[in-house]
């Protein structure tokens, strides 16, 4: 694996806090999930982002609310980065009245427009071209927001991807591609999937920079991220971030993943993990102190059991709530 | 002030005016200015039927011309519109959606009720369609009933320059994602159009002619193919109410459901295939709330169930014409 080797300037004590809470509440967030999908209390389907939070933290820790991004159906991670409330979306998890969505969208299709985060998106490579989009409305307005395209590797070879790398290079958009290589699209190995010899040569065949980074690395997300970003805003149009990551869970829960090596992920968990290797990094430099640390850990842990009860005590959505939002207006409403 | 336009230039000048009352209107497609890069002239052609000719020089940076990858643009549209603007998209020809059916079907559609009504998509996708030019099965195909299926789109087919520029600029005004269809045979026809911006409702038919013996309901091409029709069978005294639909979504049902109790009669007119159509829609929704005013059986005049064939006899075998119509209206008269 190729890691930037782009110097960091580190994050500031308050940034790695803040780096840290968004990691920790994606990892119990998605835990608390993974065990109320485990108990059927979770209607559906879910794709838990347990292994990768620092990928998209990394990333959005350098995008205000005004930015853009769009995300997959492994989304919980992203929104929880972006800023979303845990609570709308634990709420839209269950299907309730209270979710973020109205119960309408759940995990796969969970957005929040606040927050610039314009979608999970249940169709594998749709996201690009809606970030083209955002940027190309962010450069229509006069504004230097910029839009995040996350993906998987999966989507990495979808035609709708690639068709978007060259737009996003035509038009020299404002778009970020975070490709999250967690090294399988649902059982099928990137190695096998992906034609080239990377995704990052395959921005580079497009005109379109691109860095490879340890997406289990916080600080080298962080410092790709910043480039990125910088280069966005600053007019210099798109760029590619080739993101190695560990998917911990199956491609949805209840996947017995018997096409993983026999203890991939458990060494993957013992010796890889993003949170760990933070915390590992932040105490040993002495950036932060175990007891702020420990602090986070019991806020987080309250926030999400705060959001899980309110969820399950949350009223399903009414029934008129069928017909309820499939137009905007039609004929005879009030315009 | 009213004059004559073509359905053409009725078209570009309902673009050129919402684009000077809003700022947020953008047009994206392949070639709509035409030239991009190229050594020669700007704005060379105004897209491939010269519908948006002279709007980039008019609006610099709002109308861009695309790489020809559908599914970026048109999900880019998607994109643009969650972010606040107005995009109006030129798909060349509705057999493209063929490429881009995602970012019209899975995402502009479903966007709203996915948020759970937090969010618009104010996005029109303008599209030439139809049959009669030679074009073969790839370039000639009207597809509306395919989006009329999709809850959450809206679908414009209008028959003549004057409801082209209402239903247009009410199109991009809407807040719901609007796929605007053009039949390629309208183009050149001219009609009356007032000058003064105005608007056509979505979902509002329109009775074009008057009579009642039977009802034939019809939309884009077909409407002036089903009007010589009537025209025909009033000399042998049988009156049609012809009814524009101009809009399949949403369908002006209680237009049609009004008509059908004044004359018990129904012939429903569309030049696509007859499997899961327009026609067969209307004929479902009039034998489900119409049954006990119909006096005969509902005929449905179509192409057949194949593919736009190149060749000009058969073309011309594969559309529905005026006599098709008027014969199956003396069918259904005959019918006591």
């Amino acid at each position: 694996m190729t890691t930037s080797s782009r110097q960091a300037t580190t994050p500031s004590p308050e940034t790695l806090l803040e780096a840290y809470r968004l990691m920790k509440t994606i990892r119990t967030f998605e835990e608390c999930l993974s065990a109320e999908f485990a108990a059927e209390r979770i209607p559906g389907a879910v794709h838990l982002y347990t292994g990768q939070e620092a990928c998209a933290v990394g990333v959005c820790l350098h995008l205000s609310e005004d930015d853009c991004i769009v995300s997959t159906h492994r989304g919980h991670g992203h929104c929880i980065a972006k800023g979303m409330d845990v609570g709308g979306m634990m709420a839209e998890v269950f299907g309730r009245a209270s979710g973020v969505c109205r119960g309408k969208g759940g995990s796969m299709h969970v957005a929040d427009l606040d927050t610039g985060m314009l979608g999970a998106n249940g169709i594998v490579g749709a996201g690009p071209p809606i970030a083209c989009g955002a940027a190309l409305a962010a450069r229509c307005k006069g504004h230097s927001t910029v839009a995040v395209a996350f993906i998987g590797d999966g989507a990495s070879n979808q035609g709708s991807t690639l068709e978007s790398l060259n737009l996003a290079c035509v038009w020299d958009l404002p778009v970020i591609f975070v490709v999250e290589d967690n090294g399988y699209a649902e059982t099928t190995a990137s190695s096998y999937a992906i034609g080239a010899e990377s995704n990052a040569a395959r921005a580079r065949g497009f005109g379109i920079p691109a860095i490879e980074v340890d997406g289990g690395d916080f600080f080298a997300m962080d410092s790709a991220a910043a480039e990125a970003v910088a280069r966005a805003r600053a007019g210099g149009g798109p760029t590619l971030l080739d993101c190695k990551v560990t998917r911990y869970r199956g491609h949805f829960e209840g996947d017995a993943q018997t096409y993983r090596a026999e203890g991939e992920v458990e060494q993957a968990r013992r010796e890889n993990d993003c949170i760990r290797a933070f915390v590992r990094r932040v105490t040993t430099t002495e950036l932060l102190e175990r007891e702020q640390l420990a602090a986070i850990d019991r806020r987080v842990a309250s926030v999400v059991e705060d959001a899980l009860a309110a969820a399950r005590a949350a009223p399903d959505p009414d029934p008129t709530d069928l017909m309820r939002d499939v137009y905007v207006s039609t004929l005879g409403d009030p315009k | 002030m009213t004059r004559r336009l073509t359905f053409r230039d009725a078209v570009n000048e309902a673009l050129r005016q919402e684009m000077e009352r809003d700022p947020s209107v953008i047009l994206l497609g392949e070639d709509i200015a035409g030239g991009a890069g190229a050594p020669g002239a700007r704005d060379a052609w105004g897209g491939i039927f010269g519908v948006t000719k002279g709007l980039q020089p008019l609006f610099p940076g709002r109308v861009l011309d695309t790489p020809i990858t559908e599914s970026a643009f048109v999900g880019a549209a998607v994109g643009a519109a969650l972010a606040g603007q107005r995009p109006v998209v030129e798909l060349m020809f509705n057999d493209f959606m063929g490429v881009c059916f995602d970012p019209i079907v899975n995402q502009a559609a479903k966007m709203r009720y996915m948020l759970g009504g937090r969010a618009g998509v104010p996005l029109v996708i303008r599209t030439a369609f139809g049959a009669g030019f030679r074009s073969a099965a790839q370039h000639s195909q009207s597809l509306y009933a395919l989006l009329t299926h999709v809850p959450g789109l809206k679908c414009v087919v209008p028959s003549n320059a004057t409801d082209a520029k209402g239903l247009l600029i009410e199109a991009i005004r809407d807040d719901d994602p609007v796929v605007f269809f053009e039949h390629r045979k309208l183009y050149d026809l001219d009609a009356e159009v007032t000058e003064e911006p105005y608007t056509v409702p979505l979902g509002r038919a329109r009775v074009v002619r008057r009579g009642g013996d039977l009802t034939v309901v019809t939309l884009g091409a077909m409407v002036a193919v089903a009007l010589a029709a009537a025209t025909t069978l009033a000399a042998e005294g049988i009156e049609c109410e012809v009814i524009d639909l101009r809009t399949t979504s949403p369908l002006d049902e209680g237009r049609i459901l009004e008509s059908v109790h004044a004359t018990g009669r129904l012939v429903v007119v569309d030049e696509a295939p007859p499997r899961c159509g327009i026609a067969s829609d209307i004929s479902a929704i009039v034998a489900e709330r119409a049954f006990a005013s119909l006096r005969a059986p509902i005929a449905r005049v179509t192409a057949p169930h194949c593919p736009v064939p190149f060749s000009p006899v058969l073309e011309d075998l594969y559309l529905p014409n005026e006599d098709d119509v008027a014969n199956a209206a003396r069918d259904v008269v005959l019918i006591r």
